[in-house]
């Protein structure tokens, strides 16, 4: 955490988030309103997630980072609506996660997220146009254009001549490209990335990265779990977490490139 | 619909022999429903068939020699009087005057000759014209014995196939004479063969029975009641009045009620059980009680292969369940709904299941064929012995997929992405 980039003068506090950057504030895509996860192990209480107020805006790049057992994991697996918070609220687009039911937010994560972890997680037998489709197979009314937008982003992640292959037949980078396309076939509210380059090589983590920063400038919501600090001084918000609380968000202030 | 059934399959084509090995279980299990039903069912088939030439309208009255201590005068002459008597006929026509015909009819123990070929014991049957419609028997050529032959007491003869065969060979019959005892006889038609059952004879089959008729008035007229036989050392005699009185019911509903009424009254008249009631319709639903029990039965045995085949089909799912957790946690993540899931794997099952039960069907037709020609047994393949063999393999499909089902719908996603 030391060698992030300069943090901009002003460094919100973790219960009140004011945009300090801009005068006016995207709306939020989610939010947190005190929310608590607490696991039972036997009589131990153990908090993965200890009182967080957070909201993420529009268009932001957040990175989340801390030492394992943090509470990073269990964030994002309330954010992407997989796991239940034990207190608080969750509002993902305006809608309280916690009165629908399970059903509903199956639909929710098909609709308005979009996931990518650390090891991909394709589906084996499946192709590649297939495995981009896979959310909007679960959609209660899947768009007419599904694969015709499947193909085009396959094209845009750089594997439009690979669309009839297996994932075995594919390398690390090749694989993860597919999930990112995945990702956004259902053009969600927000994507969120576990690790999304923890096994790769250093090369193949640049173009990946190079595609979220494409995807953020397009103005998409990203989240991005991650444990190195070369990946989280890409995002725009550092969260830094600990014990299962927030410790510090830190706007990164980019250089500007010559 | 069409794309969760191809889905199901090329999952399944992941691991082609543990697919296959599995589908086995349903595959026996349908065949042998199948194989087991037809088998069951040709034999019963063939029973009833015999059972409804004699006539299900029809009620037998027979002659049956008594029991008796057969050493018991062997050395001498004796006549055996037993059976049915004329008073009989009178009582049935009598008793029984609306329900149809009586049909009296008598065997005469004579050789049958013709030029130098013998039958030393033909079957000849004494009766009257209304004989062939009651019996349901068809003449194959010129006619039967008619109301006039009977007045008349003419000396005519219907041969059976097997009599025309063996007397005349090649030659038509028709028109020649027929030397029956010291008599002859004018061939006047001939009788078409028929399956033959009755209740001494289990190992029915074709009619080979040296058969010809002949009128019972003439037989009356000529031959008496008297039947001899000699044997070394001794000569026994039966006196039988009538063989056979064969009545023919014109509602089936009153076949059941005559027989009794047969049996009541004819116990009343003799003192020795010298007769028998043959009722084809009480027969005929024996066979198919016999029958239906046999099905209970052997369907149970099949039907257990079946449900054998269904637990391994259970049990290769739960292990593909637990093998495919991390995919189901994707799927879940990506939007999937318990429902969803729950289909997905129902599906695989019922595409093994259905798979299995439409290659056990294949395998099912083909093996009472195979019996049929190593053994002669008579199979019967009824549409419906398929059709259920095939509904049962997909309902245990769906059956037994439920719970494997169930349970990969509710795993935890978080936990499941987790899984190694």
């Amino acid at each position: 955490m030391s060698d992030l980039s300069p943090v901009a003068g002003e460094t919100p506090s973790a219960n009140k988030l004011i945009r300090a950057d801009s005068g006016t504030a995207a709306a939020p895509v989610a939010e947190f309103r005190s929310i608590h996860r607490i696991y039972r192990m036997g009589n131990q209480e153990v908090r993965a997630l200890d009182h967080v107020d957070l909201v993420f805006r529009k268009g932001e790049y957040w990175s989340i980072v801390g030492p394992s057992g943090s509470g990073k994991s269990t964030m994002l697996n309330v954010l992407g609506c997989l796991d239940r918070p034990t207190e608080g609220v969750y509002e993902l687009g305006r809608e309280d996660t916690g009165l629908l039911d399970d059903d509903a937010l199956s639909e929710l994560r098909s609709r308005r997220l979009g996931f990518i972890f650390q090891s991909y997680n394709l589906i084996p037998q499946l192709d590649v146009l297939d495995n981009i489709m896979v959310p909007l197979l679960y959609q209660s009314n899947p768009p007419k254009d599904g694969e015709e937008r499947a193909r085009h982003l396959a094209g845009r992640v750089g594997l439009g001549d690979r669309l009839d292959h297996r994932p075995r037949e594919l390398s690390g980078g090749q694989m993860q490209r597919v999930a990112i396309a995945r990702a956004l076939v259902n053009d969600p509210d927000m994507i969120l990335a576990d690790e999304a380059t923890g096994n790769l090589d250093s090369q193949t983590s640049k173009e990946i990265l190079n595609l979220f920063d494409e995807l953020h400038q397009e103005g998409k919501t990203i989240v991005f779990v991650t444990h190195e600090a070369s990946v989280s001084e890409r995002a725009e918000r550092v969260l830094i977490m600990g014990d299962g609380r927030v410790r510090e968000v830190r706007d990164v202030v980019k250089e500007v490139s010559a | 619909m069409v794309a969760s059934i191809r889905l199901g399959v090329s999952s399944l084509m992941l691991h082609k022999l543990r697919s296959g090995l599995t589908t086995l279980g349903v595959l026996f299990g349908t065949s042998s429903v199948i194989a087991m039903l037809a088998i069951g069912e040709g034999a019963s088939a063939e029973a009833q068939e015999q059972i409804k030439r004699l006539g299900s309208q029809n009620v037998i009255l027979r002659s049956v020699k008594p029991q008796e201590d057969q050493n018991q005068g062997s050395q001498t002459t004796r006549i055996l009087s037993y059976g049915l008597t004329h008073e009989d006929r009178e009582r049935v026509e009598a008793t029984f005057p609306s329900v149809g015909k009586v049909v009296p009819s008598r065997l005469v123990a004579q050789e049958a000759r013709f030029e130098d070929r013998v039958i030393g014991q033909p079957r000849i049957v004494a009766t009257t014209p209304e004989w062939l419609e009651v019996s349901g028997r068809r003449v194959s050529e010129g006619r039967f014995i008619s109301g006039s032959d009977m007045r008349g007491a003419t000396n005519v003869c219907v041969l059976g196939t097997e009599v025309a065969r063996e007397l005349f060979l090649f030659k038509d019959p028709i028109g020649q004479r027929v030397k029956l005892g010291a008599d002859y006889f004018d061939v006047i038609g001939t009788i078409a063969p028929r399956v033959r059952f009755d209740s001494d004879a289990p190992g029915a089959g074709e009619e080979t029975t040296k058969e010809l008729f002949i009128a019972l008035s003439t037989a009356d007229a000529w031959f008496g009641d008297m039947n001899m036989s000699r044997r070394a050392g001794s000569f026994n005699a039966e006196e039988v009045e009538l063989h056979e009185l064969l009545i023919g019911v014109d509602n089936v509903d009153d076949v059941i009620g005559i027989a009794n009424a047969s049996r009541e009254m004819l116990a009343r008249f003799h003192d020795d059980q010298d007769y028998e009631v043959v009722v084809p319709l009480e027969l005929l639903a024996q066979a198919e009680e016999t029958k239906r029990i046999f099905n209970i039965v052997l369907g149970s045995i099949a039907g257990i292969s079946l449900l054998v085949g269904g637990i391994g089909i259970m049990n290769v799912m739960l292990a593909t369940v637990t093998e495919r957790t991390r995919e189901i946690g994707i799927r879940r993540a990506l939007g999937a709904k318990r429902r969803d899931i729950v289909a997905q794997f129902l599906v695989e099952t019922v595409v093994l299941s259905v798979g299995g039960g439409l290659f056990g069907v294949a395998l099912g037709l083909l093996i009472p064929k195979v019996v049929q020609w190593y053994t002669d047994m008579p199979t019967l393949v009824t549409l419906q012995a398929p059709i259920l063999a095939f509904t049962i393999s997909a309902g245990i499909g769906v059956l037994f997929g439920i719970y494997p089902a169930w349970r990969a719908s509710h795993m935890d996603p978080v936990d499941a992405l987790r899984h190694e």
